[in-house]
């Protein structure tokens, strides 16, 4: 044992550092793609919409101009050592919770009944931050409470912090699906971080046994004409809810069924022509689907997959606990988004407005993922490639 | 220490974060799963969902057919012409829309600027715009401007023989006359375009399209002549003015086959404007009903749907059956004391003074009621009624245009020597002038029934094919010989009776005049009307002249028969062309 501690701290000095091209080369392939798919989904509703000025590259352009910007932010942050954000992890947190305050403020931007975005000479969407902060913090957290973490009073604390994010982000910008990639990530990081198993059975059961009471209590209501209410009822029965509820499922669903094992090549989506509202965004990877057919679906997700395996041997291979948990929480953070957002564009669950990572369109998202992925690669450099 | 407890965190976490991954993967396989079911189990129900969303079915009108006259003119045909409409939404340059529209349309800025600023999915600005000014507009090329090009129905005469040719709707189907009558042959067959749009219902262009053709509707050729036709209206609008009539009509046809040259019926209205009430009607204090009452009567055919009491041009008829029936020969001797006593009832003739004694001849010269009421006594009731039914005059001409009106005549049971009386010399019972002329034209063209007609053929304008109207050979409702001496007795009244101002010199033109005061008796309105043959001893034409209130000098003779006269005049030469 005390030679193997030897023997490592010899190497550390002349060590070779790691880098996770891997990791690189699907991020860019993912974020090459995602332009591709979004000009393709957009470009016919930009050309006809004033909003656009007509510019069938408006979408991408914009888009473009976000993933240059987080190419750059994640080159940085895959430079500098992470260990130098331990320092700055409690100011994310507060950055966060200021960021999601200011939306009371006249900077936040209103569109479709939501306040999401504060107009910071760009359009910034507080959430995203959020993640990235929650992220820091916990990895911060967990390091510094040690063994406290084991404790229901530790996990308590970690939930705590991330509960107080959830409802501000869910009450302020009323946006439920941020606030629970929030608290799924503080979840996956506590999950992570806790030796323990049977607790979180546990509390699985629970949600689970919760969620299939609320499902079943709605269903025997019967259409109380609640909004979150209508939406599993919408997601039972898509085909009664098709005029409002579930018409954007409902299209989703189209364009998936219609694509076909081979898909009716890229470009020649019907249900963008308008069917889908804004099919750039969360719904995106129907359109992938109607035009690469099952074999674009089923690439796509494997390279997720792919990403997300990545991650796991960074962080399993971490030289510390902050870089490991910093990759747990990105790890959490792509997993939660991914499988929610295939999930309900495949009316697997309720609808929600997710985005799929790096693909959907978003400027906030593919930044803030893109330094998330910068972080991951800073904390893949500090693995002595020896310790592998 | 610290380093001792971090690793052994380590180990937990690495398992747990496999453990996190490997449940990770399973759901990304279950979702594989589903987008698997979906996309291969689901496909052809939700491919075939779709193509139903994309699809639109878009129809291509059918050009109705034109209408021509015997002679091949045209009288009704189509137009290209535009409907301009604003897409809110899609509006980029509002003020610069309002002010090219203002300019092309003329209309006012505000009214277009008010529908520019409403905020609908689509407004339209201007219907029925001409093809030039569509193209105009269409070539500003403004952003949010609809250009959609239509068939509009064009009558190149205006209002010339309106409400026999009739109109047509919105939906281009006829709404009265002809373009009712042969809606189904005009019509056409629609195409149909099946094309892929987007969400908005715009074509996605290069995406391919299902067409079928739209077939044409079939053009009508019709018996009227626009020259005759034409005349007839001049001289119905001439009379009709210098008479201060109520209306005027004149029915030109051919009594051999029932081939109507003409129908006059004015006042006329522009076919070109149908909904266009005439300018002396006030239509700012009416209703929608009583406004539509008015279009009603104003496109009212009255030679067909109007019934009048016919007077003494009916007195053919009368004579006919007598003959007939062999109870009055021409040289029978009648005297006329200015009246004549049926039952309890005393029944005067015109001339107050009476014809004193005549012939049977002299009486249809003289129009002597009291003549015709002797023969129609001589027939009795029964046969008269067998006349007058064998004669067609119970039933309908059977006309091609719609609205004809049917014959109002006493119950055979009901009829008493009075009521048979007054019926012999045309009183106390109704028919429309479109029977009396085609039974008179029976009557007179050797005794065959006819059937008034305006269609002769319609003709594919794409493969050129016929379709002719059969004209078939009516009955015999009286014996040739009887129909010659009809002719006679007709020629006779113009060379020197009562119908003398039709006369027309070097023709030998055959007619019987009328007046008759319409009912309630003593208004003071009177009916002047006179049917006319020519040439009386082979009729070509006949035409029936109808002078509805004339003021001043209202017998048939004096009004009727001049007009009757100067139409043979004209249209004889001509038509022996």
């Amino acid at each position: 044992m005390e030679q193997r501690v030897r023997t490592r701290s010899r190497f550390h000095i002349k060590s070779e550092y790691y880098f996770d091209y891997s990791l690189l080369f699907v991020v860019l392939f993912l974020l090459g793609f995602g332009l591709i798919m979004i000009y393709s989904t957009s470009s016919y509703e930009a050309g006809i919409s004033a909003g656009c000025n007509y510019d069938s590259a408006y979408y991408l352009k914009k888009q473009a101009v976000s993933t240059a910007l987080g190419l750059a932010a994640m080159f940085l942050f895959a430079r500098v050592d992470y260990h130098k954000w331990e320092k700055f992890a409690t100011l994310a947190y507060i950055g966060s919770i200021v960021l999601v305050l200011l939306l009371l403020t006249p900077l936040g931007i209103t569109a479709n009944g939501a306040t999401r975005w504060l107009n910071l000479g760009m359009s910034l969407q507080p959430a995203e931050v959020a993640k990235l902060g929650v992220i820091l913090f916990l990895a911060s957290l967990v390091c510094k409470m040690g063994k406290g973490v084991r404790t229901i009073k530790g996990a308590a604390i970690i939930i705590g912090f991330a509960g107080v994010l959830f409802v501000l982000i869910y009450k302020i910008s009323s946006n439920l699906s941020s606030a629970i990639i929030v608290l799924g990530i503080a979840v996956v990081m506590l999950f992570v971080a806790s030796p323990d198993y049977k607790k979180f059975v546990i509390a699985g059961l629970i949600v689970v046994a919760l969620a299939a009471a609320i499902v079943l209590y709605i269903v025997n209501q019967g259409g109380t004409g609640e909004f979150r209410g209508q939406r599993i009822l919408a997601w039972l029965h898509p085909e009664q809810y098709s005029t409002d509820t579930a018409f954007q499922t409902l299209q989703a669903l189209y364009a998936i069924g219609s694509g076909g094992i081979f898909g009716k090549g890229l470009g020649q989506s019907m249900q963008k022509l308008g069917f889908i509202p804004e099919a750039q965004n969360d719904m995106i990877f129907s359109v992938i689907c109607e035009e690469l057919g099952l074999f674009g679906a089923i690439a796509v997700i494997l390279l997720f997959a792919l990403l997300i395996w990545r991650c796991m041997i960074i962080a399993n291979n971490a030289r510390d606990l902050f870089g490991a948990m910093i990759v747990v929480g990105v790890i959490g953070h792509l997993s939660i988004q991914v499988i929610l957002n295939v999930a309900v564009v495949t009316n697997s669950i309720p609808t929600t407005g997710i985005s799929l990572p790096f693909i959907s369109y978003g400027g906030s998202s593919v930044m803030f993922l893109l330094i998330e992925i910068g972080l991951v690669l800073s904390v893949a450099r500090h693995i002595e490639l020896k310790e592998i | 220490m610290t380093g001792g407890i971090s690793r052994r965190n380590k180990t937990a976490n690495r398992k747990k974060l496999v453990i996190y991954t490997v449940c990770c993967m399973l759901l990304f396989t279950a979702l594989c799963g589903r987008v698997t079911y979906l996309m291969v189990f689901c496909s052809d129900y939700y491919t075939a969902v779709a193509q139903e969303l994309h699809e639109r079915e878009r129809v291509i009108k059918a050009a109705r057919g034109c209408i021509y006259d015997r002679n091949g003119q045209l009288l009704a045909t189509n137009r290209s012409v535009c409907t301009v409409s604003v897409i809110h939404s899609q509006i980029t340059d509002p003020d610069e829309v309002i002010r090219v529209l203002s300019e092309e349309l003329g209309l006012s800025e505000e009214y277009v600027r008010r529908r520019v600023e409403k905020v609908t999915s689509i407004e339209k600005i201007k219907s029925n715009v001409s093809k030039e000014t569509g193209d105009r507009i269409r070539n500003c090329h403004l952003n949010g401007v609809k250009v959609d090009e239509d068939y509009q129905r064009f009558y190149p005469y205006g209002d010339l023989a309106s409400k026999v040719l009739g109109f047509t709707g919105g939906d281009n189907q006829g709404i009265i006359g002809l373009e009712v009558e042969y809606e189904r042959y005009l019509k056409g067959t629609d195409g149909l375009i099946l094309a892929v749009t987007d969400a908005r219902g715009v074509e996605v262009q290069d995406a391919g399209e299902n067409r079928r053709e739209p077939v044409a509707g079939q053009d009508l050729y019709l018996t009227l002549d626009i020259n005759i036709q034409s005349y007839a209206t001049q001289l119905a609008r001439q009379v009709m003015a210098t008479k201060q009539a109520e209306r005027v009509s004149i029915i030109v046809m051919n009594p051999q086959n029932g081939e109507i040259y003409a129908m006059a019926d004015v006042p006329e209205f522009d076919l070109n404007s149908p909904f266009t009430l005439p300018e002396d009607v006030d239509t700012g204090l009416m209703t929608e009903e009583e406004k539509q009452n008015a279009l009603n009567q104003m496109w009212r055919n009255t030679c067909i749907s109007d019934t009048y009491e016919p007077g003494s041009t009916f007195k053919i008829i009368t004579a006919a059956a007598g003959l007939e029936e062999g109870v009055v020969s021409l040289e029978d001797h009648f005297h006329c004391p200015g009246y004549i006593t049926v039952e309890d009832r005393r029944i005067r003739c015109h001339k107050v003074a009476g014809h004193g004694s005549e012939t049977f001849v002299q009486g249809i010269m003289n129009s002597c009621n009291p003549v015709f009421i002797t023969v129609g006594l001589r027939l009795g009731v029964e046969n008269y009624y067998r006349y007058f039914e064998q004669f067609g005059l119970l039933q309908k001409t059977g006309i091609d245009v719609p609205g004809e009106a049917g014959t109002i005549m006493h119950k055979p049971e009901n009829m008493g020597l009075v009521e048979l009386a007054t019926v012999s010399f045309g009183q106390s019972f109704q028919i429309t002038p479109i029977k009396l002329a085609a039974t008179a034209a029976s009557l007179v063209n050797g005794g065959k029934r006819i059937t008034p007609h305006f269609a002769m053929y319609t003709q594919s304008a794409d493969t050129g094919a016929q379709n002719l109207f059969a004209n078939n050979e009516g009955e015999q409702i009286v014996s040739e010989e009887t129909s010659a001496t009809l002719r006679y007795l007709l020629e006779q009244v113009v060379a020197e009776g009562s119908g003398k101002n039709a006369y027309v010199e070097g023709q030998r033109v055959g007619g019987k005049t009328a007046t008759s005061q319409t009912l309630p008796r003593g208004s003071g309105r009177y009916i002047a009307s006179f049917l006319g043959i020519a040439p009386a001893d082979d009729p070509q034409v006949l035409a029936l002249v109808i002078i509805h209130n004339p003021q001043g000098v209202y017998y048939g003779g004096q009004i009727a028969a001049p007009v009757a006269r100067v139409l043979f005049e004209n249209i004889l030469p001509y038509m022996e062309e």
